[in-house]
């Protein structure tokens, strides 16, 4: 039970980092390397510039109500800056080009913040709350872990509902399958792309608020390994795919709990060898990825 | 030969580059001067390993700089003292534990070893292309990194290996960045490399004239396994530590950054993106160390060196998407146009220029 809820929970942290790559990746090619500072950065918002170990907490003694759309505001605010000042300029360029653009972006990014917070670690005691652990079927499960899930899937009905429901969504669905057509048909390209990336980039603010919130530190470099396993979970969900990312999202946290029970002890430090081995295997096998996204096809 | 005698401008302008840096060097005089001039050396043996791959393939790859921690690892085991062996590094087998071979011989066995890896590997990847290619590289990349990061008995996990015999003249640095750069060359003009382009810029032509585009990719997956081998060992002479971490995903940004500024598709552009991005970190660093004019030092606060850096590289990517030097390489005479109008070494004066070749 402990072990179903561990998966989940850091299935759900990848499955939103993979969304936020995924949408992105879906109405304008772009690898978005510069999404893990965004999830730093979102979080780093909350704290007042300084050096100190301790965080000088100036947003976060705000009521939850008002602090958890201020973090999302962040991080949708900064990609959608970002989109305007970098992005934009880099619309016929090739993905590599784009996507080590994005690398310098997030680069410049992780220094501002290194510039005024030090790279020291900090501790925050965002919504303490919540680390109280709850009974569930006789396993205590911390009523974070529980938040996180239901947060990551009340996202996913949200998101869902607003790409089915809404014409933007609409939009922004025509756009990942077919750019050139969408704008042909009136689609303003501009919109649905800055659309994508403050979605985007408040998936990342949420993932900054759980990680902030699950182990009472904020780092610079927190985004980084969740934008890794969420980079490769959009990979072998099918890039472009939302459904995809989703998936592979959780089948990888899935992979990485499920490989720490069962590998014996002596393999266990290699366990993430063990989670890459089995990438490999995947796209070998399924080199769309699990469900290939439509248009992203290779046309040999 | 006249594919020979029409792109040795390229190999012999580059190396009249390097040289020109060494002779700087030696000129300056200064021990960390000295150090920074390695560092480039380095980081142009690295770049340009990415480039026999990356560039003549269109395929991403950020997985390259897990062979230069083979590399730089083999060397250890290889040229380290075995008494310092016996303490850090306990598990090496009795063979390799009463080895001790000198710095060069060290090298070439870690680029062998290198490419041995790099050829079970591709053997693998090299079936799949695009981004997922690119993935794949980047697992074999975490892969590595995991292993030599908690292998507690043979690469002393993540603390640092110290002990490997340190180089400070820069001339081996120079040799084998030329040798990096003539391998490169050698195998852009050969049957495979011209193949491999070929399949880069039309996959499903080449495959129809018979090119076997696994296997073209597999050979310059090899080679340049083993260029990155021979950086990583010559890296780790340079500093005389290694941890797992230095070859893990600041080095695979920073050389592909390069190699993207100078022109993917360019061997020019390898070299020269190295060259410019290196004048410019060192540029910016003495700049944060303080500049004296007249009364007043000007110095720029810590950290917007690197700030700086991501804003140029943009900067640079925004005015040319494609790299400093697109798809064309330095040649010499620069005036002829026949010559300029070639796009890449060996290919028909008459081709139309191709794109950027990475597969989408």
């Amino acid at each position: 039970m402990q072990t179903l809820f561990d998966a989940l929970s850091l299935g759900s942290l990848y499955a939103l980092g993979a969304l936020g790559i995924a949408l992105i990746f879906g109405v304008m090619r772009l690898v978005n390397f510069a999404h893990g500072d965004v999830i730093s950065f979102s979080i780093f918002a909350l704290l007042w510039p300084s050096t100190d170990a301790v965080a000088i907490v100036f947003a976060g003694e705000l009521p939850w109500f008002v602090l958890i759309p201020f973090v999302l505001a962040m991080g949708a605010g900064l990609s959608v800056v970002s989109e305007i000042i970098v992005f934009r300029r880099f619309r016929r360029a090739n993905p590599a080009t784009m996507m080590i653009a994005s690398f310098a972006l997030g680069f410049v990014i992780r220094y501002f913040l290194l510039m005024l917070f030090s790279s020291r670690p900090k501790s925050i005691s965002l919504l303490p709350a919540l680390s109280q652990p709850v009974e569930i079927l006789g396993a205590r499960i911390p009523l974070l872990q529980v938040i996180t899930i239901a947060a990551t899937i009340a996202i996913l009905f949200a998101l869902t509902a607003f790409l089915k429901r809404t014409r933007f969504g609409l939009e922004m669905r025509a756009a990942a399958e077919n750019f050139t057509m969408a704008r042909m048909l009136g689609v303003r390209a501009n919109r649905v792309i800055m659309g994508a990336f403050a979605l985007s980039g408040a998936l990342a603010a949420a993932i900054g608020l759980i990680l902030a919130a699950q182990t009472g530190t904020v780092d610079i470099q927190m985004g980084a390994s969740v934008m890794l396993m969420a980079f490769i979970a959009t990979v072998i969900g099918g890039l472009g795919s939302l459904p995809g990312a989703v998936l592979a999202g959780f089948l990888l946290g899935a992979a990485s709990v499920v490989m720490q029970t069962v590998l014996p002890i002596d393999a266990r430090p290699f366990r993430d060898a063990f989670v890459y081995g089995a990438v490999i295997m995947v796209l070998i096998f399924r080199p769309q990825g699990l469900i290939a996204a439509r248009g992203t096809k290779e046309r040999v | 030969m006249s594919v020979i005698r029409r792109t040795i401008s390229t190999p012999i302008l580059l190396t009249l580059i390097l040289i020109a840096i060494a002779l700087i060097a030696v000129a300056a005089g200064s021990r960390p001067f000295n150090q920074t001039v390695i560092d480039i050396f380095l980081r142009v043996i690295l770049v340009v390993g990415l480039y026999i791959f990356i560039g003549n393939s269109g395929v991403m790859s950020f997985g390259h700089i897990g062979f230069t921690c083979l590399g730089a690892y083999a060397a250890a085991w290889l040229t380290m003292p075995p008494m310092m062996k016996q303490t850090l590094l306990p598990g090496l087998p009795d063979w390799l534990m009463n080895t001790q071979l000198p710095y060069w011989a060290g090298a070439i066995f870690a680029a062998l070893w290198a490419a041995l890896w790099a050829a079970l590997f591709g053997k693998i990847l090299m079936r799949l292309s695009g981004i997922a290619a690119s993935i794949a590289t980047f697992a074999m990349l975490a892969m590595i990194n995991t292993v030599y990061s908690n292998w507690e008995s043979v690469t002393a996990a993540t603390s640092s290996v110290v002990g490997i015999p340190i180089i400070r003249s820069i001339w081996p640095y120079l040799i084998a960045a030329i040798i990096a750069v003539i391998v490169a060359w050698l195998h852009a003009i050969s049957r495979a490399g011209l193949a491999l382009r070929a399949a880069r810029d039309e996959p499903t032509a080449a495959a129809a004239s018979g090119v076997d585009i696994p296997k073209q990719r597999l050979i310059a997956f090899i080679l340049s396994g083993a260029v990155m081998g021979m950086g990583g060992a010559l890296f780790a002479h340079s500093i005389g530590v290694v941890t797992p971490d230095t070859f893990y995903l600041t080095l695979t940004f920073t050389t592909l950054s390069m190699l993207v500024v100078g022109g993917i598709g360019s061997l020019s552009g390898a070299v020269l993106g190295v060259v410019i991005l290196s004048s410019l970190i060192q540029a910016l660093r003495w700049l944060e160390a303080g500049v004296t004019i007249g009364t007043t030092t000007i110095a720029i606060p810590n950290g917007l060196q690197e700030i700086a850096l991501g804003i140029v590289m943009i900067l640079i990517l925004i005015r040319r998407p494609a790299g400093i030097m697109a798809n064309s390489e330095l040649r010499w005479p620069l005036s002829n146009p026949e010559n300029v109008s070639l796009k890449n070494p060996g290919e028909n004066p008459g081709n139309k220029p191709t794109q950027q070749g990475v597969s989408k």
